[in-house]
């Protein structure tokens, strides 16, 4: 177990170290302008004591050094600031926008990956026969089309002719699990389209590649039915390179909801974080940058981790 | 060149390819009304007059999808240039380099890489004045980043090559070793490259614009035409998804082309027999 330890420990401490590389860089994002923030904010009608006051309220004077390290100092603890617009605390905002997101991102999971993985391996069973060549085909129509063209499309299907869901997903506190379910069924749809033929590309594509093991001919030789044979020796082998590549889309998931919450309405971290650059509110935007951008590490990290485990030969050393 | 070696994917790509460019070439010849011009009623529905329509404001939207592919074919090609020219040069010059200029400019992207591209967009987005010229920079310097990884690649492949040992040892400069020997060597790969990348950016600025951020009103874009007739779908009128599909038919066309020379280009990797 030694040396599979010392890896995860080695990864974890890079990605802690790039979390706060990134935050910098958030921070650094916000500050490249010529003037300052505040002028940004006000444009160019301000007067000099607008600009002196606001100055003052974002702690403007003080050096960039120190702003950033207040900064970070707050997140360590909980706190995000607070919103230029309307003064509130911006961890109360994110907490229940950020649980909404979530859901919505594991919904779109829990619908994407069996069907990812299932596709995967039925483009290998018939490779290079026609649903190994739709399955192509899907994949190119995939990464070309726009989420909001999905969306848009499924809203005008199944929300306004066919009257099967809600045309805008509307979530309040205290709504039934069914309810909510029914609410984020369209977004988690869209999301669903979106990294599907993604994931079983490279579903397929990790399976094929274990296909060339010389175990797989003995199976064959055996006699056994080629469904079996995927199931049973090639997906097992092949299952660390199919986790990296659900952790990779999962990532993909969480940033790919800016824009399906902003089509369907739907109260989360990417509605908040795109309202908020509209408003020139630079605290929002950087707090929400900074946990997308944590996420995202995580997930990476997470896949990482899990390749790490799932080899054998790390897990146990000569 | 031989035209019948050409696959009908990669024609299909081609012709639907060119008619985007020749609409945005001549836009004002052939749009039938003018961009903001008010023609007709709200959301009229296709008919003889308004091939596709009216929109929002009762603008033909068959005009404004016209000169919404000049905005968003120029400013994508545009930002392409600028990522193109940025990332390809600091990435052979990485690779040529090597030692800690390699090290300081590969590990900035990498951290650049680690937030997601739309994320860190919106957060510069935020502080920026909103004009064309800050959006063309800020997409070409993000996405700068995919093309210094893949000619960075490309080039540490080439830079242990004999005829570069060769120009080293004439004492060529650096400018030479990457300009002369360098790039018309991984030139092909750049090509394909240059299409998706194109397309990136394409879906980039449009959703940018979709989401209020990118190209402002009154300008027609088609990323910002599906903003303002989104709220047409609830009442199943179809008009936001016309902008919206031509982005779609769009990107799969280059994606066609660029399929094709990427098969292309590796076929000529086992000798360069004919053309």
């Amino acid at each position: 177990m030694g040396l599979a330890l010392t890896l995860i420990a080695q990864r974890i401490s890079l990605g802690i170290l790039m979390l706060f590389a990134v935050s910098a860089l958030i921070f650094v994002g916000t500050q490249i302008l010529p003037g300052d923030v505040a002028e940004s904010i006000l444009g160019q009608s301000a007067t000099p004591e607008n600009l002196a006051n606001l100055r003052k309220e974002l702690g403007l004077n003080e050096p960039a050094l120190t702003r950033y390290f207040n900064w970070l100092g707050g997140i360590m603890v909980g706190d995000l600031g607070t919103a230029l617009t309307s003064g509130a605390s911006i961890s109360e905002a994110i907490t229940s926008r950020l649980g909404n997101t979530l859901f919505l991102a594991a919904v779109a999971a829990m619908i994407s990956v069996p069907i990812a993985i299932l596709l995967g391996l039925f483009a290998v069973r018939y490779k290079d026969r026609w649903p190994d060549k739709l399955i192509s085909a899907s994949t190119l129509a995939s990464i070309s089309l726009p989420e909001f063209f999905i969306g848009y499309l499924l809203i005008l299907v199944f929300g306004v002719k066919l009257g099967w869901f809600p045309t805008v997903a509307t979530v309040y506190d205290g709504m039934s699990f069914g309810d909510r379910l029914n609410a984020v069924m369209l977004p988690a749809l869209t999301l669903t389209l979106v990294v599907l033929a993604h994931m079983m590309r490279m579903t397929r594509a990790a399976i094929l590649n274990v296909m060339q093991s010389a175990y797989i001919e003995t199976a064959e030789l055996k006699g056994l039915s080629s469904f079996k044979i995927i199931w049973k020796h090639a997906l097992p082998n092949a299952i660390s390179p199919v986790i990296n590549v659900v952790m990779l889309n999962m990532a993909y998931l969480i940033v790919g909801v800016v824009v399906v919450e902003v089509i369907f309405v739907y109260p989360g971290m990417g509605q908040y974080l795109v309202d908020h650059v509209s408003k020139r509110d630079v605290p929002v935007v950087q707090a929400c940058g900074l946990i997308f951008a944590a996420i995202y590490i995580g997930l990476n990290l997470v896949a990482d981790i899990i390749s790490v485990l799932s080899n054998p030969r790390l897990r146990h050393p000569k | 060149m031989n035209f019948r070696t050409i696959p009908v994917s990669a024609w299909l790509g081609i012709i639907s390819a060119s008619l985007f460019a020749f609409a945005a070439l001549f836009a004002p010849l052939i749009a039938p009304y003018g961009m903001s011009e008010i023609v007709g009623d709200v959301w009229e529905p296709m008919s003889a007059e308004h091939l596709l329509g009216t929109d929002n404001l009762g603008r033909d939207l068959l005009s404004r999808m016209i000169f919404g592919a000049r905005t968003t074919l120029a400013i994508a090609a545009l930002a392409t240039i600028v990522s193109f020219t940025l990332g390809a040069f600091l990435g052979m010059a990485a690779a040529v380099i090597g030692g800690w200029a390699d090290q300081v400019l590969s590990r900035g992207v990498d951290l650049l890489m680690s937030i997601p591209t739309l994320i860190f967009a919106l957060v510069v987005l935020s502080v920026m004045p909103a004009n064309i010229a800050t959006l063309i920079l800020v997409m070409g310097i993000l996405d700068a980043t995919r093309v210094f990884r893949l000619s960075r690649a490309v080039a540490v492949d080439v830079n242990v090559m004999d005829f570069v040992e060769a120009a080293k040892l004439r004492g060529e400069g650096r400018i030479w070793i990457i300009t002369r020997e360098i790039l018309p060597n991984a030139l092909s790969t750049l090509v394909a490259e240059l299409g998706l990348r194109f397309i990136f950016m394409v879906l980039f600025l449009s959703a940018l614009s979709f989401l209020g951020l990118g190209i402002q009103p009154p300008e027609a874009d088609w990323g910002g035409m599906v903003k303002e007739n989104k709220d047409g779908i609830i009442f199943g009128i179809p008009a936001a998804l016309i902008p919206a599909g031509a982005i779609a038919v769009l990107a799969i066309s280059v994606n066609l082309i660029a399929d094709w020379i990427l098969n292309r280009t590796t076929d000529l990797k086992g000798g360069r027999g004919g053309n």
